[in-house]
């Protein structure tokens, strides 16, 4: 599941550099991706295409032109970056807990407006826990974090067949150490797009 | 024994029929005593049943005779006498009396009782005295073995194993069932095995090793996440969860062939645990998104629902006659152990202590469940007897320790420990006592399951 995330995480980056120049984002792709999982949203520099641009077939509604695709290209980053937020924002649990927090829930009313701009769209819900405890429970327990968060998202009008769960219990850490700060990070839901 | 020969030795051939044999020696023990007493429980005083591992018995276990004097079989003589002494130094039963302080050479001394001088032995300490002779004949291997009690100056057992010489790990084996047997009642765990995870690979697959933690074989290679094996009641079947299709279930291998299936359901499928004597599995399943335990089929097929409440039902464990089973439920707002009877349906509560008492594991005698507890964020391992009355912490104050399970014959504990940083298995007593390491790899280790005794 990480390796899908780098996936994503490769793709929001070469999908506009592809429109710019393709050695560019590869670069940045392979050289940098820590410094992308720090800022899910980061923004290409559109205006390095305008110097580009051949003279020669400039034309009087140019600028209109321009200006049509820089909306595009704005609309594009804009819907990236909701797809990225979707994926990469998680929701946090307490311990032994599938219980959804009102912080929680915020997240997963966005997540479900989300879900409704995008109707073709099918998600994973994958349940995580910390290292306490003990694996079989823990499996358990991910999966009835992953079940609180769909039945959240159905309440909400998301039809279930759009929202897989799939339980992780303690296999999966994002935070690997062993203290508070890790175990906060730990216990969460987190979203994959199908 | 009457029909023993003349140095008290069964002649057992390297097969099957020994089993037999032993058998029938041991009834026409019974009946040669006559009715009304108990010959076989008689000779069980030499290991306390109620304490057996507060005093050892202090035992030697001198180099074998060689016969014919060749050097092969010398260097035999001293690899079969270290084996069988490891073996029931492994018991936490006796000492092994360290070899320099035996006033014996077996190149001299004869093995028999009449050959023996016992005072050679009561004066260094020994109470028990293994002799042992062998004869290399080509391919063929003769090994006499004799358990004595050197204050009674008694021969206690006695065998004679022959066969191919690559059969000898197991003569050695079975002459320490032999002896345990002798002593406790019991057979040991000699012919059993210990299924584990290990992550060495970068992925957790399934390990199985010999009771001693030697001779590591690593059975899955899914590159996944596989995890919870568990041994059907005859050794040729584990059941484990795994990943390698993308989300967990409950797969049946069969070790003769490495034939592997999976169950089709949906939800998660975790926590198998094979009903003892039956081709059938306990098992947690999520057809509808509440888990709940059910009782399969080896192919998966479900016979019936065992569990029915909102919540987490998880890791089902069974009574050894197959009638009970133990779980874990969060129905009273925190993970405890419950035991439900199959026949009546009646649920008990087992664990009131704690918040969080998981892992529950059914002593083959069926006496006590051994179970893991968490307190102030340290797990433990814990014994109570089924009625929840008495329980006893075995492990303190060193990293958690989790996930016991019982030697077939309820004298040991494996475990795994973070005591060391990384995740072992360890093994105790069930007492608690001779906490020990038990398997050296790489990578960290979990989820022990120990095997009945079925090895070949």
């Amino acid at each position: 599941m990480r390796k899908r995330m780098w996936i994503s995480v490769a793709l929001l980056l070469i999908v506009p550099g592809l429109i710019l120049t393709v050695s560019c984002a590869k670069k940045a792709a392979e050289s940098e991706p820590a410094a992308v999982e720090a800022e899910p949203a980061p923004a290409p520099e559109p205006e390095a295409t305008q110097p580009e641009q051949p003279a020669e077939q400039e034309q009087p509604d140019q600028s209109a032109i321009e200006a049509e695709q820089l909306k595009a290209q704005q609309e594009e980053r804009a819907r990236e970056a909701a797809r990225n937020l979707f994926i990469n924002e998680d929701i946090y649990f307490a311990f032994d807990s599938a219980a959804l927090s009102d912080v929680a829930q915020q997240v997963l009313r966005s997540k479900a407006e989300w879900l409704r701009q995008n109707p073709d769209v099918t998600v994973t819900i994958e349940g995580h826990c910390d290292e306490r405890g003990t694996a079989e429970y823990n499996l358990a327990l991910g999966e009835r974090r992953a079940q609180s968060a769909k039945a959240f998202l159905v309440n909400l009008g998301i039809d279930p067949a759009r929202l897989n769960t799939i339980s992780y219990g303690e296999e999966r850490p994002v935070d690997p150490r062993h203290n508070e700060e890790a175990w906060a990070k730990n216990r969460r839901v987190h979203f994959t797009i199908d | 024994m009457k029909q023993n020969d003349r140095y008290g030795l069964e002649l057992a051939g390297n097969n099957m029929k020994t089993r037999f044999w032993i058998l029938i020696s041991v009834l026409a023990a019974i009946l040669a005593a006559g009715p009304g007493t108990r010959p076989a429980l008689a000779q069980f005083d030499y290991i306390d049943i109620s304490n057996p591992f507060l005093r050892k018995v202090p035992m030697a276990v001198p180099v074998f005779k060689s016969f014919s004097g060749s050097a092969r079989e010398k260097v035999m003589a001293v690899k079969l006498a270290r084996m069988l002494a490891g073996n029931l130094e492994f018991t936490s039963y006796f000492t092994i009396l360290d070899r320099g302080s035996y006033l014996y050479d077996p190149d001299r001394s004869g093995i028999t009782a009449p050959d023996i001088n016992f005072g050679n032995w009561t004066v260094i300490g020994a109470e028990m005295l293994i002799t042992g002779g062998l004869k290399l004949d080509g391919d063929l291997l003769e090994l006499e073995l004799r358990l004595f009690d050197t204050f009674k100056q008694k021969l206690i057992a006695g065998k004679r194993y022959r066969g191919p010489v690559k059969g000898r790990d197991g003569m050695i084996r079975r002459f320490c069932s032999e002896v345990i047997f002798a002593l406790t009642g019991k057979r040991g765990f000699f012919d059993s095995r210990l299924a584990f995870v290990s992550n060495g690979t970068g992925h957790k697959e399934i390990y199985v090793c010999r009771f001693d933690g030697k001779d590591v074989r690593r059975m899955t290679t899914y590159k996944s996440i596989t995890m919870l094996p568990d041994w059907s009641a005859d050794g040729r079947h584990l059941a484990y969860v795994s990943y390698r299709n993308g989300r967990p279930q409950i797969f049946i291998h069969r070790l003769a062939n490495g034939r592997v299936r999976s169950m089709t359901k949906p939800g998660i499928q975790i926590t198998p645990a094979w009903r003892p004597g039956r081709a059938e599995l306990a098992a947690t399943l999520s057809l509808s998104g509440d888990q709940e335990i059910y009782l399969l089929t080896a192919a998966g097929k479900t016979i019936k629902r065992l569990t029915n409440s909102r919540g987490i039902d998880v890791d089902p464990t069974w009574s050894p006659d197959g009638k009970k089973v133990a779980f874990v439920s969060k129905r009273s707002g925190t993970p405890q152990i419950y035991i439900k009877d199959i026949a009546t349906g009646r649920v008990a509560r087992l664990t009131y202590h704690g918040r969080y008492n998981t892992q529950p594991s059914w002593s083959p005698n069926g006496d006590l469940i051994a179970y893991s507890s968490m307190e102030q964020g340290q797990i433990n391992i814990y014994v109570s007897d089924i009625e929840g009355n008495n329980p006893v912490r075995l492990t303190s104050d060193q990293g958690d320790n989790e996930a016991p399970t019982w030697s077939p014959d309820g004298s040991l504990i494996a475990f795994s420990s973070t005591r060391r940083g990384k995740s072992r298995i360890f093994v105790m007593t069930r007492y608690g006592t001779d906490q020990r390491q038990l398997i050296v790899l790489d990578g960290e280790q979990s989820d022990p399951s120990w095997s009945p005794n079925t090895m070949q």
